[in-house]
């Protein structure tokens, strides 16, 4: 991990090249992470794999309720000469997420970037196959979101078929 | 030879040209009738002459994949299927035998631990998050704590990291042995099962005794593991010790000498290097390309610094490559407990921080302030202050991340795992395109899917 100097300097280099990318940065328990405008998501990931964090090796959504904007994507990008980790994270409102894909980047990121997108709602922008993924193509609602209720699934049985399968009533 | 037959030979050697880049049935058909025809056999070997004559039979007229129209059929594997080892769908498209492009369709175990793990203290967290990857719950758990540790700043004694290593290695070879069990049943070797449910037998029978379970033991915990070993535990497990590199040596002049496994692995669903990195695959799948990388060397957790291992590499990346590097993993790990048992710190087997570990039994008997911590633990679970950790480690499967946002409250406020076997099946598809469907299977029995991971 980079320390709390060494991820003010990366900051830095970026916010001299767009001075609205970065828009803080958090060290916590060893942890580095750039807070980052969710419009340059790509040209920062860009800057990261350029300067060594060749891998991305997680995306995460979170879901910061109560608090605004309230939907957080989460880069973990891994540098494998230097074994050194660095998180990127974009912060997005509910209404209306949306966010570049870096799938051009890395390929990888393909099957992570569709479960966010089916746990949290985010729209990911250029993805070749933006689709759910875990749950069925025809649910309603993501499920990962903190106001999404925990149980009361309807099961399909013959006679509640007519029913909005997959709505949580 | 009549004209009438010359004619029909060069109209399939045609024909065997335009199946280009898939492997060529016709092809080698056509040469052998043709070699055999002007008599040149010349010295070979037993085995030689049989491919060569088997190789000779045309079933059909029409030359596999060579239609005229260049026709593709799609078809549903799974998701109920055994070679899919879970709960997996594959949609294959095929040209011929000849599998042009596959999509894996997921979600069919998805049971939504992640988000049940949010509603559940810390402590209550650990029983279903080691559910995800059914086969390596002891990683699950390792991870989880992981990050639960950093979010606390909590150190684990020293003899507690012991017993996690112990137990991990126990675990990871437990898990290879149940895929190079199913694998070798997929290629046909019906009795490898047997022997290696053998071995994975005396692994959870250890389990057992320092936990009380087989599978999903919830043996680690936030600050240590669960209980110290019991007495005789090391005897059985030293003996166990002393068995494996015997067994792996016999499951390897099993397989190795047998010409049906060498030819469905070697130089089949090969895929270079740089194609993993960049499709972030991790794990034997990752090092069978030639990467030497394992987070035990590269960034050491629990102490692995202390152990003297290697990490085996492969060179080609072909599922021969994947089958030696999971198969070498069985020595070094017994090397690593063995190590993890010599090398054993005496001390507490959880951390003495009341606020996180219960108190043991005797002192509920006489101090109120323990009773009030054993209260407080069970009923509310202890507190995490705000923050977020990622905590990789090496599953048996590639890097394991647990990512836990804390709120400040004793529950997490999002749990997700970056499980490996979820980004490695991304590498199916690269693996088996212009492949044989046959190979289809060992690729995907190489690749050591486990779908409790995949959809959590």
């Amino acid at each position: 991990m980079p320390d709390a100097t060494g991820l003010e300097l990366i900051a830095q280099e970026i916010r001299n090249e767009d001075a609205e990318t970065v828009l803080d940065t958090e060290f916590h328990r060893g942890r580095a992470v750039l807070v980052i405008n969710p419009a340059r998501v790509k040209s920062v990931l860009a800057f990261l794999q350029n300067s060594g964090f060749t891998a991305l090796m997680s995306v995460h959504g979170v879901d910061y309720y109560p608090h605004e904007p309230r939907l957080g994507v989460l880069y973990e990008m891994l540098d494998r000469k230097e074994v050194d980790r660095i998180s990127v994270k974009a912060r997005l409102h509910t209404d209306d997420p949306r966010i570049d894909s870096v799938t051009e980047l890395f390929p990888g990121v393909e099957f992570p970037e569709r479960e966010v997108y089916d746990m949290f709602g985010v729209v990911f922008e250029g993805h070749p196959d933006l689709r759910r993924i875990l749950m069925p193509e025809d649910y309603e609602g993501h499920p990962q979101r903190r106001d999404f209720p925990v149980g009361g699934e309807p099961v399909l049985f013959t006679y509640n078929e007519e029913q909005n399968y997959g709505k949580y009533v | 030879m009549s004209e009438d037959e010359r004619g029909e030979r060069d109209e399939r050697d045609e024909r065997a040209g335009e199946v280009g880049e898939g492997p060529g049935v016709a092809e080698h058909g056509a040469v052998a009738t043709a070699e055999m025809a002007a008599g040149g056999r010349g010295e070979q070997s037993l085995t030689e002459d049989h491919r060569r004559r088997e190789e000779s039979i045309t079933l059909s007229s029409e030359p596999a994949g060579a239609g005229e129209t260049h026709e593709l059929l799609t078809l549903n594997i799974g998701p109920h299927h055994p070679a899919t080892h879970g709960v997996l769908r594959l949609i294959a498209t095929l040209e011929g035998e000849v599998v042009r492009d596959i999509k894996p369709i997921i979600g069919y175990v998805h049971t939504g631990i992640e988000k049940t793990a949010e509603d559940k203290a810390y402590w209550k967290a650990i029983p279903v998050v080691e559910r995800m990857d059914y086969l390596s719950y002891y990683f699950n758990a390792m991870a989880f704590c992981g990050a639960v540790e950093t979010l606390l700043d909590l150190e684990v004694p020293p003899r507690a990291q012991y017993l996690r290593v112990i137990h991990l290695e126990l675990n990871r070879i437990m898990s290879h042995l149940v895929w190079l069990g199913t694998s070798a049943l997929d290629l046909g070797a019906v009795s490898m099962f047997w022997y290696c449910f053998r071995e994975r037998e005396t692994v959870l029978d250890l389990f057992e005794m320092s936990s009380g379970q087989r599978m999903h033991t919830r043996y680690i915990q936030v600050g240590g593991v669960m209980e110290d070993i019991p007495h005789g535990f090391e005897e059985r497990l030293r003996k166990f010790l002393n068995n494996m590199p015997t067994r792996a040596d016999q499951y390897a002049d099993l397989l190795e000498k047998n010409q049906i496994v060498l030819e469905r692995l070697r130089g089949t669903g090969i895929v270079d290097r740089e194609t993993l990195l960049a499709l972030g695959v991790t794990g034997p799948l990752l090092r069978a390309a030639g990467e030497p990388w394992d987070l035990r060397k590269a960034h050491p957790y629990s102490g692995y610094e202390k152990f003297d291992f290697k990490i085996p590499v492969g060179t080609v990346g072909d599922n021969y490559d994947r089958y030696r590097v999971r198969h070498a993993e069985f020595y070094e790990s017994v090397k690593i407990i063995e190590q993890a048992l010599d090398g054993m710190p005496e001390g507490p087997h959880i951390t003495p921080d009341r606020k996180v570990a219960l108190p043991p039994r005797h002192e509920l008997a006489t101090s109120m302030e323990a009773l009030i911590h054993h209260f407080k633990l069970v009923t509310e679970g202890f507190r995490v202050p705000p923050g977020e950790a990622y905590y990789p480690i090496e599953s048996p499967r590639g890097e394991l991340g647990c990512f836990v946002r804390a709120d400040g409250s004793a529950k997490p406020a999002r749990v997700h795992m970056r499980d490996p076997s979820f980004v490695n099946l991304q590498a199916l598809a690269p693996m088996v395109r212009n492949g044989y469907i046959a190979d289809l299977i060992a690729t995907l029995a190489m690749l050591d899917p486990i779908l409790g991971g995949i959809d959590r």
